[in-house]
This record gives C-alpha cells, sequence and structure tokens, in this order.
C-alpha cells in the first residue's frame, strides 16, 4: 500500500472554528476541587519484585476533571495509569472508584466496573488479527447484545467523531498511519461512552500537526461527553493545552527516603515559575545536572 | 610510598574460598527460588485457566479459529509423522526378529508401539512444535504491544479470551490427532512390512490382534489429553509471561516448545506407570509378545 493509497491522515469532523473555539473555551473552572472524586488513589504503593515504582502517592481526581501526570521516563506514569484500571495491582495502598475498593471487587465486578473505563494506549494496542471495524466493535461485542446493524452505525459515529471515514472499517492496523492509530485507539475507547479516559502518551511519536489534532480531540471528547481523563505524557504542551490540572512525579531512585514522589500538584499555569527547580527543568526540557551526571566517571 | 607491586589492591588478590561457596550458594539459591516462584506461578495460571472455564464457556467465534488452527492445520504434518515412523518401526526391528524367526510378530510390535507411545508422544510432540510455539510468540506479542492489557481495560478477561479457547483446542482435538497418527503409523508399517519386505499378511495382522487390545487404544487416546493440555497451558503462560522485545518473544516460543517437551515426557512415565497398573490389576494374566 502507498501513502498515496492511504485515507488521509487530517481528521475531517475538525474545522478551524472549532479548534479555536476549544481553545477560547477556559478549563477546569467547571471542576470544583471539593467535588467527590471518581478515582482516588490512596498512599499507592507497588513494587516489581524488589523494585519499587511508586512509594505513598494519593491523589483524588474530581469527576469532569483532565488530570496530567507528567514526569520523565521510568518516574512511574504508566504503571499509576495502570493502577487506576487494576491492570496493575498496588504492593500497598488502594485505588477507590466511586467509593469502591479496587482491590476488593471480584474478577466478574472488575470485569464490569471496567466497562465504565476508556483506555487509549501509547502505541494503540489494536489487535492486529482483526479490522478497524472490528476492533472498534469489539468492546460493543463483548459487552453483549450486539446488533449488527446498530453496531456498525455507533462504529461509524465513532470513527467520524475521531475524524477517520468509514473507508478505514475493512482496513487492518497495519495499513493505516501512527496517527490514525491513535485515533482508532481512541474511537474503541469511546464506544461505551466511558465515565473515565485514560490516555498513555497519546501525541508521543507524532509530528506536531498530529499531536495538535490529538490534543483537540481530547479537548473535544471532553466537550461532547461529560468525561473524568488522566492524560500520561512528558509533552508539556499538550499538558498545557488539554489539562485542568497537572501531577509531576518524580524517579524514586532520584528522590531521598522521606520525600513524596509528587512533586508538583496544580493547575498548568503554574509549572513555569514553580520554586522547585526540578519541576522547572522538566518543564524548560533543561538537562540541568544530568549532564554532569553524565559526564562524571 | 606503597607501589601496587609493593602491596597488590583487594582487587588483584585471588578470592577467598568461603566469598567463592556463598556466591556458588547465593546463585544456586536464587535458581531454586526462581523455579519455585515459577512453578507457583504457573499452578495459578492454571486454576485461574479452569476456574474460568467452568465459570463461563467461551464464545464459538473465539472457540472456531483455535480449533482450525490446533486441529485441521495440525493434521497433514501430523500424519506424515506418524506414517515415517510406522515404517522407522518395521525397519529397525526386521532384521532382530528375523534372526528369532519371529518375522510375523512385527505387526503386534509396530501397532503396539504406535498406539501407546510413539502415537501420542509424536502427535504431542509436533503439536508442541506447530501450535505451541506459535501460541506462545503470538500471546507474547500480544504482552509486548500491550494488547493484553487493551483486552483487561475492555472489561474482557484476558485468560477467558485468549487461553481457554486455545486450552480447549488443544485438550479436545488431540486425541484426533493422536488416532490419525496411530492410523497413518499403522498404514506406515503394514506397507513396508507387507509390501516391502513380503511378511506374510494373515499373521501380521493376527499377531496384531492377538496383542494389540482396546485398553491399548484407549491409553494411548487418554494419555495424548494430558498432554494436550500440558502444552496448552504451558504455552499460554510462556506468552502472557513474556520479556518485552523481539528476544523476550522468542524466549517464549522455544521456552514454549522445551518445556512442554519436557513435561511431555514427564507425563508420559508417571500415565505410563499408573495405567500399566490399571491394566495388570484389572486382567493379571496380561498379554506377553514371546
Amino acid at each position: 500500500m502507498t501513502p498515496s493509497d492511504r485515507p488521509s491522515d487530517r481528521p475531517s469532523a475538525w474545522n478551524a472554528e472549532e479548534t479555536e473555539r476549544l481553545e477560547r473555551e477556559p478549563r477546569g473552572s467547571a471542576v470544583s476541587p471539593a467535588a467527590p472524586p471518581v478515582l482516588e488513589a490512596r498512599k499507592l504503593h507497588i513494587e516489581f519484585g524488589r523494585q519499587p515504582v511508586l512509594r505513598d502517592v494519593s491523589l483524588k481526581i474530581p469527576r469532569g476533571q483532565t488530570l496530567a501526570v507528567i514526569g520523565e521516563s521510568g518516574c512511574g506514569k504508566t504503571v499509576l495509569m495502570k493502577a487506576l484500571i487494576a491492570l496493575v495491582r498496588p504492593t500497598r495502598g488502594q485505588v477507590l472508584f466511586d467509593g469502591q475498593d479496587l482491590a476488593k471487587l471480584s474478577d466478574k465486578e472488575l470485569t464490569d466496573l471496567r466497562l465504565r473505563y476508556g483506555f487509549v494506549f501509547q502505541n494503540a494496542a489494536l489487535f492486529d488479527s482483526m479490522t478497524i471495524g472490528q476492533n472498534v466493535a469489539f468492546p460493543l461485542r463483548q459487552r453483549g447484545n450486539f446488533d449488527r446493524k446498530e453496531g456498525r452505525r455507533t462504529v461509524i459515529e465513532r470513527l467520524q467523531q475521531v475524524g477517520l471515514s468509514e473507508n478505514v472499517l475493512s482496513k487492518k492496523p497495519a495499513e493505516l498511519s501512527g496517527g490514525m492509530r491513535k485515533r482508532v485507539g481512541l474511537a474503541r475507547a469511546l464506544i461505551l461512552k466511558p465515565d473515565v479516559l485514560l490516555y498513555d502518551e497519546p501525541t508521543t511519536g507524532l509530528d506536531p500537526i498530529m499531536s495538535d489534532v490529538i490534543n483537540q480531540l481530547i479537548l473535544g471528547t471532553r466537550r461532547q461527553m461529560p468525561v473524568t481523563s488522566v492524560v500520561v505524557t512528558h509533552d508539556m504542551h499538550s499538558a498545557r493545552k488539554v489539562a485542568d490540572r497537572v501531577v509531576m512525579l518524580y524517579p524514586l531512585a532520584r528522590l531521598d527516603p522521606d520525600e513524596s514522589q509528587v512533586i508538583y500538584d496544580g493547575p498548568p499555569e503554574g509549572l513555569e515559575d514553580h520554586e522547585d527547580s526540578r519541576v522547572r527543568q522538566f518543564v524548560r526540557g533543561e538537562a540541568g545536572e544530568r549532564l554532569r551526571e553524565l559526564a562524571a566517571p | 610510598m606503597s607501589t601496587p607491586s609493593a602491596a597488590p589492591s583487594r582487587r588483584d588478590q585471588p578470592p577467598r574460598l568461603s566469598a567463592v561457596v556463598s556466591d556458588w550458594l547465593a546463585e544456586w539459591g536464587r535458581v531454586v527460588i526462581e523455579t519455585i516462584v515459577g512453578l507457583g506461578e504457573w499452578a495459578l495460571f492454571t486454576v485461574s485457566v479452569f476456574r474460568w472455564l467452568l465459570l463461563r464457556f467461551p464464545r464459538w467465534e473465539t472457540l472456531f479459529p483455535n480449533f482450525y488452527q490446533v486441529g485441521v492445520n495440525s493434521l497433514p504434518v501430523v500424519a506424515l509423522t506418524g506414517a515415517f515412523i510406522g515404517m522407522v518401526l518395521a525397519v529397525q526391528s526386521y532384521y532382530q526378529f528375523r534372526q528369532l524367526h519371529l518375522e510375523t510378530h512385527l505387526g503386534a510390535v509396530i501397532n503396539l508401539t504406535l498406539v501407546r507411545e510413539l502415537g501420542p508422544v509424536l502427535a504431542a510432540t509436533m503439536l508442541a512444535g506447530r501450535v505451541g510455539s506459535a501460541i506462545a510468540a503470538e500471546l507474547g506479542t500480544m504482552r509486548v504491544t500491550e494488547q493484553i492489557d487493551a483486552l483487561g481495560s475492555m472489561g474482557v478477561n484476558p485468560i477467558h479470551y485468549l487461553v481457554v479457547p486455545r486450552f480447549l483446542a488443544c485438550l479436545l482435538l488431540i486425541p484426533t490427532l493422536t488416532i490419525m497418527a496411530d492410523f497413518m503409523g499403522v498404514v506406515g508399517g503394514y506397507f513396508y512390512s507387507v509390501v516391502i519386505l513380503e511378511i506374510d499378511k494373515h499373521h501380521y495382522w493376527d499377531n496384531t490382534k492377538n496383542f494389540v487390545g482396546a485398553f491399548d487404544l484407549f491409553v494411548g487416546v487418554f494419555k495424548s489429553m494430558f498432554f494436550g493440555a500440558a502444552i496448552a497451558l504451558v504455552s499460554c503462560h510462556r506468552g502472557f509471561h513474556c520479556q518485552p522485545g523481539a528476544e523476550g518473544v522468542g524466549r517464549a516460543a522455544t521456552a514454549a516448545f522445551v518445556n512442554s517437551f519436557v513435561l511431555i515426557l514427564a507425563l508420559d512415565l508417571i500415565l505410563g506407570i499408573v495405567l500399566d497398573g490399571i491394566y495388570y490389576t484389572l486382567w493379571p494374566e496380561g498379554n506377553t509378545l514371546i
């Protein structure tokens, strides 16, 4: 397949006015910090073997909020997000969804609860043995009572929501570009109208234009449905654009034993001039003392 | 002032015997602990597979492709292997039996060996090589590319969706593959013995009839179900716990075959002893070849 054969990389459902309107729209004002949290991590501690990755991380995510979790590679961002959906079991601590402790749910209860989540994976994690249509319809089929005609209509609707036409329905994931695969991943995550959307590095590996398309889709999704979002990213442009609140994690290996792993928790506007130099360095992309560490024998 | 030649540093000194022994013990301890942990994980995985199997039967749309892959696609290679093994048995046994003027007993030897041992073991070995490695590589790739996590995130239990259908396919279809291997082995052995070596076909079949009974057929087919279950559980477990990267997937596929093969042989020995015990309890007279 040549690039010219591929369906357009650029979403058709989005236009300049929509983009401008979303960017003008104030974010965060609608979410009260006092609102009951839909997701909560309490003193979360996760170890793999003897390697601790998260230490006593506590976090409350109110309904409707878009939270960006930032931090350098290996600081435990993805592990935190997988713990929020119980794909990773905490060594200690709790994760609560609407007040329910995920660790206390049976396999079946957890399976049912996960239908209220949508997860957009870093590399989309589409099933490569299935077509795009089958991938997007997969959660609908698994939920049961799948009506073929109604299902097809919903799939096309979701694909259009992320700017893809129905031409991609019969294609295999390998035939699509990275940006398109991510949008299919988002369409699949949206198909059951979840309460919580988790995005794992949604803009990683994409060109700046496609990154912005994904950012607009995250904003647009939030506008169209009352969804709580957690976005794990180290793309500061993306974090500033989509988030109401930013949490920055720091790698445990570089922290003192009594230091908190969350070194920033606040609005995106407060990142640039934060008093902690580690936050400022990360936001500005400055290596700082890391270069000296690398130079040391 | 001391120079390196005057006072050798600690690094230049030979390691103490106690340090060498403690390192050796620590290394062996690590291997033993990892083996026990691995067996424990496999046991929990197996329990989980049986629990999901009893809890909810998988859908036909997930069963059918696995049945096709395990059953239909494995049939030619199993049949071919069975035919060759039957002929090889005839070649290897003929000269020894001719010296004792017992050529006509070849039918009993070849067919008894095939239905009790070689048929099920070879069918299982082919299945471990063809299907087990493929299962480990496929599930390993799904693990590495987060497709297994994606299933979990969509409210689908990966063990129920991915493992249970493969387990059922291996468990239920390996008896048919074993019967095919037996049949082709019998045909291959007959062809070489009767057509090439010109052994009297009446006595060939007569001896077979006297020494190969329904229990022998049952033993082979019964054992094969254990082999099929072992192949599925080992291969799926290796795929599920695959290490990241292409090397991890390759290792999972190799380990799936090697571990399955070792387990097949170990199960063959244990089941052979148990089933022989049952046979001689039920029929103390038994059959003797000579």
